[in-house]
């Protein structure tokens, strides 16, 4: 075969217009050896693709078996047993309860999602509608990177600046007044590690994460919808509030979402922030433990195969819940985007 | 009503200045339309009138346009005021998504605090029936806006502007989205607006200026010193602007020489 | 009839406008400071041999050499050299400890460099076939009903936390084979790539206009052909900086090596044995009690931080380059 297409880029002009193919067409339909590349072409693709969603099987199969021995002794105990037992002792038989972790993983979530869900929204906004051009490129640069920062330097920077800051500037006052009769801020402050700083952590991870999807979902508003409020005389945080946000609003809680598996499936930051602790304790400030945390710190570890099951199920939950938090975001951005191609406005 | 006097008006984008600087008067109670080729700046003359040029970034102007005794680029003057005073309707039909046809109507009149639902209800029929749309939403009301027909929706964005009373309807393109049909009623419906309001259009389609207009003023992009530049190359009564032109650009413009 | 309260309205713009400006500047500022925090005191962790040398156990003594290090350790045993000998000439006394804690950093993190680099190297070639055909297949097949599957199990991928990448390797692979070891960890990082790369060319592949393969379809092209001639090339640099943003992904990584590397103090070259890697080096260091340690962790940090930077910028550069319209 002699012929050679040669297409590329700079053979395209803007309009969309093909340039002047300088070669005649000459493929040869139909009898073309080369056609019959196609069906193993599609073949490889598929087989590849399929790749994919053997390995979400494979996930989720093996995350199924390898709980089961610890899912038929324990139930659901597993999640909400408030005794985690690995070693039998003399006064302790062993016990799987998860609920000390699975608690630490819902409230520092909670406390994650509580800051970072407004910040990263106005963010979302102000970089979307309100930023002057100039700042626009060099912010959302910054956004962006930030998403991208490995979560074992938020925990590095976590553990040896935040949490002395906080346990001297925030936790020891508050526990010291407040602490002695709100049982969530009470002392000791021994380590400062704890739920408070984890969630606070959190937050800073998913602030991007939230914010940037905050952008993009805004960015999809059509700009007619914005012209039409200010050509009645609205201002720029009417047209926003009353135009933009509810015709996005959907995409926004999505974006949260996402946020919000991000912060229940962290394991470093908690890891290292958390404190590792099966005790529950009333104050935020006191040492806890995390689903993700727990998994990694015990897993390799793991004393018996029970053992090593059960922490296969918390993780087998985490992946659960993730999941399912993220096919409902997926679903609301997606059903945001469709409505946006849809329809004339 | 008052008329709106243009003087030495020139837009720009960033360092570029899009138009020539522009003199002219606009009737009060007549239909002005602005005809020109593509690139001309009619759009950007006119998104001046009510200060909307400014909201694309970079975006600005310099010159004065009188409101009556008003100087709209006078600088204590708030945008959104003018706005109030001067409607603006788009190319695009623009039904505000998340509201029904009634609230698409009644939105202008609840930011500036109007929440008596008898006073509302009456201000949007009152809209809708000058927007001649009344008979054809009055019993879909809480439907989505933009359920509605491209026709509706353009005339439901009339309503809109018209809820708050504008002295001044500026209008881009309204029809050049739409089916002849649906054109028909528009122009019709202007023609009915124009005993209470100072209407401006700006239009692509010389047969529609010629139809509903009082006055046209012609805009002509001038290629000179290496970019192009709008020009305001000639403004007066609309039949002798077609008959007997006193530019000779406008005149191979509308006997279709150029563009 | 118009109750005007013009000054309640700019009130509220202004406020609101204000807020959300400074709720931007509040955010940032702490994000900002992480990244000064770890660029300041990290290039204080930096000399000469922090990039030439292995680990080396906290301790007073003359600095060993690589060549030549303080302990006799096996260099299969992943665990050698972790626990700190007494140095010949003390006793083993409180003063000695004391000395010891006290000890200035020493050695560095190359083997910590070398392993992240393998590692990370040796996922992506998992993922990068796995990843640019599926998203062939996304893009060239779009419509098929079994694409949207494909695309759904992408985002359960990219949406599941990393620990649970670390999980099943740990159980289908390190149970089975009874070793930690770095292509292990290379298989944990290739599920949170695939997706990253998967999507990334779906979305490079689907801005090559329809045009160009109408044009190739028009000379009668068959599909594969015009895809691998005409598509690919023309999104090949797109495709980079998603394979480039997966590389950088997966070397900041680290819940899922805990569970399958396991790590390492010296430079190894078996893949299929522990391995040192970056991130784990700064959970460890940073969990040391020994402050020359902690150094150490913003100096491996530090270098994270500057694969993770240095990634995005030249992505940056690149989709400008290419006009920027890459989302």
């Amino acid at each position: 075969m002699a012929v050679r297409i040669s297409i590329r880029t700079a053979d395209y002009d803007v309009e969309g217009q093909m340039a002047q193919q300088s070669t005649p067409p000459q493929w040869s339909t139909g009898k073309s050896p080369l056609r019959h590349g196609d069906v193993p072409f599609r073949a490889g693709t598929v087989a590849l693709a399929s790749a994919v969603v053997l390995l979400v099987f494979a996930v989720a199969w093996m995350l199924y078996t390898s709980s089961q021995e610890a899912r038929t002794a324990f139930g659901w105990d597993l999640l909400f047993g408030s005794t985690w037992n690995p070693v039998e002792t003399e006064l302790n038989p062993v016990s799987f309860g998860g609920w000390p972790a699975v608690r630490g993983t819902l409230l520092s979530a909670l406390i994650a999602l509580i800051i970072a869900a407004p910040l990263a929204v106005a963010i979302g906004i102000y970089l979307a509608e309100l930023c002057p051009p100039v700042l626009r490129t060099p912010l959302s640069f910054l956004v962006e990177l930030l998403a991208a920062v490995p979560s074992v330097i938020y925990g590095v920077w976590g553990v040896f600046v935040f949490v002395p800051f906080f346990s001297s500037a925030v936790a020891e006052p508050l526990s010291a007044t407040v602490g002695a009769i709100v049982p969530w801020f009470a002392g000791p402050i021994a380590t400062g590690r704890g739920l408070i700083v984890t969630g606070i952590i959190l937050a800073l991870m998913i602030l991007p994460t939230i914010a940037s999807l905050t952008r993009d979902v805004l960015r999809l508003v059509p700009n007619t919808q914005r012209e039409a409020m200010l050509a009645i005389g609205a201002t720029r945080w009417e047209t926003i509030w009353l135009a933009v946000i509810p015709y996005s609003r959907a995409g926004i809680i999505g974006a949260i979402m996402l946020g919000l598996g991000r912060a229940l499936g962290e394991t470093m930051a908690a890891t290292m922030l958390v404190g590792n602790t099966q005790r529950i304790s009333e104050s935020l400030f006191a040492p806890a433990t995390t689903a993700a945390s727990l998994v990694a710190n015990e897993l390799t570890n793991s004393v018996s195969s029970l053992h090593e099951s059960a922490l296969i199920s918390v993780a087998f939950a985490l992946f659960g819940i993730t999941l399912f938090l993220n096919f409902g975001a997926r679903l609301l951005i997606w059903f945001v985007e469709r409505n946006t191609r849809g329809g004339r406005s | 009503m008052s008329a709106v006097v243009l003087q030495e008006l020139t837009p720009f984008y960033g360092a570029r200045q899009a138009v020539k600087p522009v003199n002219m008067t606009l009737a009060s109670n007549q239909i002005t339309a602005i005809i020109g080729p593509s690139g001309c700046g009619k759009s950007t003359v006119l998104r001046c009138l009510n200060r909307m040029h400014e909201t694309i970034p970079g975006a600005y102007a310099t010159g004065t346009v009188m409101l009556g005794a008003q100087n709209i680029y006078a600088p204590d003057i708030d945008p959104t005021m003018i706005r109030i005073k001067v409607g603006m309707v788009f190319q695009q039909p623009v039904a505000l998504r998340t509201r029904n046809v009634y609230e698409n109507v009644a939105v202008g009149l609840r930011l500036q605090g109007l929440s008596n639902r008898a006073e509302l209800d009456a201000a949007v029929e009152r809209a809708l029936r000058s927007a001649v749309l009344w008979d054809e939403v009055k019993d879909v009301l809480d439907k989505p806006g933009t359920a509605l027909s491209g026709g509706q929706q353009q005339r439901l964005s009339i309503a809109r502007a018209l809820a708050i009373e504008p002295e001044v309807l500026l209008l881009d393109e309204p029809a050049s989205a739409l089916d002849p049909i649906a054109t028909a009623s528009i122009e019709e419906l202007l023609m009915t607006l124009k005993s209470r309001l100072t209407i401006v259009i700006v239009t692509h389609s010389m047969q529609q200026a010629a139809r509903i207009s009082d006055e046209t003023a012609v805009f002509m992009v001038d290629v000179g010193a290496g970019q192009s530049i709008g020009e305001l190359v000639e403004k007066g009564d609309t039949t002798q602007v077609f008959t007997q032109p006193n530019d000779p650009r406008t005149e191979s413009y509308i006997s279709g020489r150029v563009g | 009839m118009r109750t005007f309260n013009y000054r309640r309205r700019k009130l509220v713009d202004q406020l609101m406008r204000g807020l959300s400006a400074l709720a931007t500047g509040c955010a940032v500022i702490p994000l900002i400071a992480i990244i000064g925090y770890v660029l300041t005191i990290g290039s204080g962790a930096m000399s000469w041999s922090f990039f030439t040398d292995v680990y080396q156990p906290p301790s007073n003594a003359p600095e060993a050499t690589a060549d030549a290090p303080a302990v006799a350790y096996d260099p299969n045993d992943p665990f050698a050299n972790l626990t700190v000998e007494p140095e010949a000439g003390t006793t083993g006394s409180t003063e000695d400890v004391t000395n010891v804690y006290n000890a200035s950093p020493r050695g560095g993190v190359l083997h910590g460099i070398l392993g992240t680099l393998t590692i990370a190297g040796i996922g992506l070639l998992f993922a990068l076939p796995i990843g640019i055909f599926a998203g062939i297949y996304l893009s060239e097949f779009r419509n098929e009903r079994f694409a949207t599957i494909v695309r759904f199990c992408c985002d359960v991928l990219s949406g599941s936390p990393s620990i649970v990448a670390g999980v099943t390797i740990y159980v289908l692979v390190v149970l089975q084979t009874q070793q930690f070891s770095a292509v292990a960890g290379s298989m944990a990082l290739a599920i949170l790539m695939i997706p990253i790369v998967t999507r990334t060319t779906e979305e490079m592949l689907k801005l090559v206009p329809e045009t160009m393969r109408e044009a190739a379809r028009g000379l009668g092209a068959p599909t594969w052909y015009s895809t691998f001639t005409v598509v690919l090339p023309a999104a090949l640099p797109g495709i980079v900086t998603g394979v480039m943003l997966a590389f950088a992904r997966g070397a900041g990584e680290t819940a899922p090596l805990i569970l399958t590397v396991l790590g390492s103090n010296i430079i190894s070259t078996d893949i299929f044995k522990p391995m040192a890697a970056l991130p784990l080096l700064t959970y460890r260091y940073t969990e040391s009690p020994y402050p020359g340690e902690n150094t150490q962790a913003w100096g491996a940090a530090f270098v994270l931080m500057m694969l993770v930077l240095l990634m995005n910028i030249l992505v940056r550069v690149a989709t400008r380059k290419s006009g920027g319209n890459s989302r």
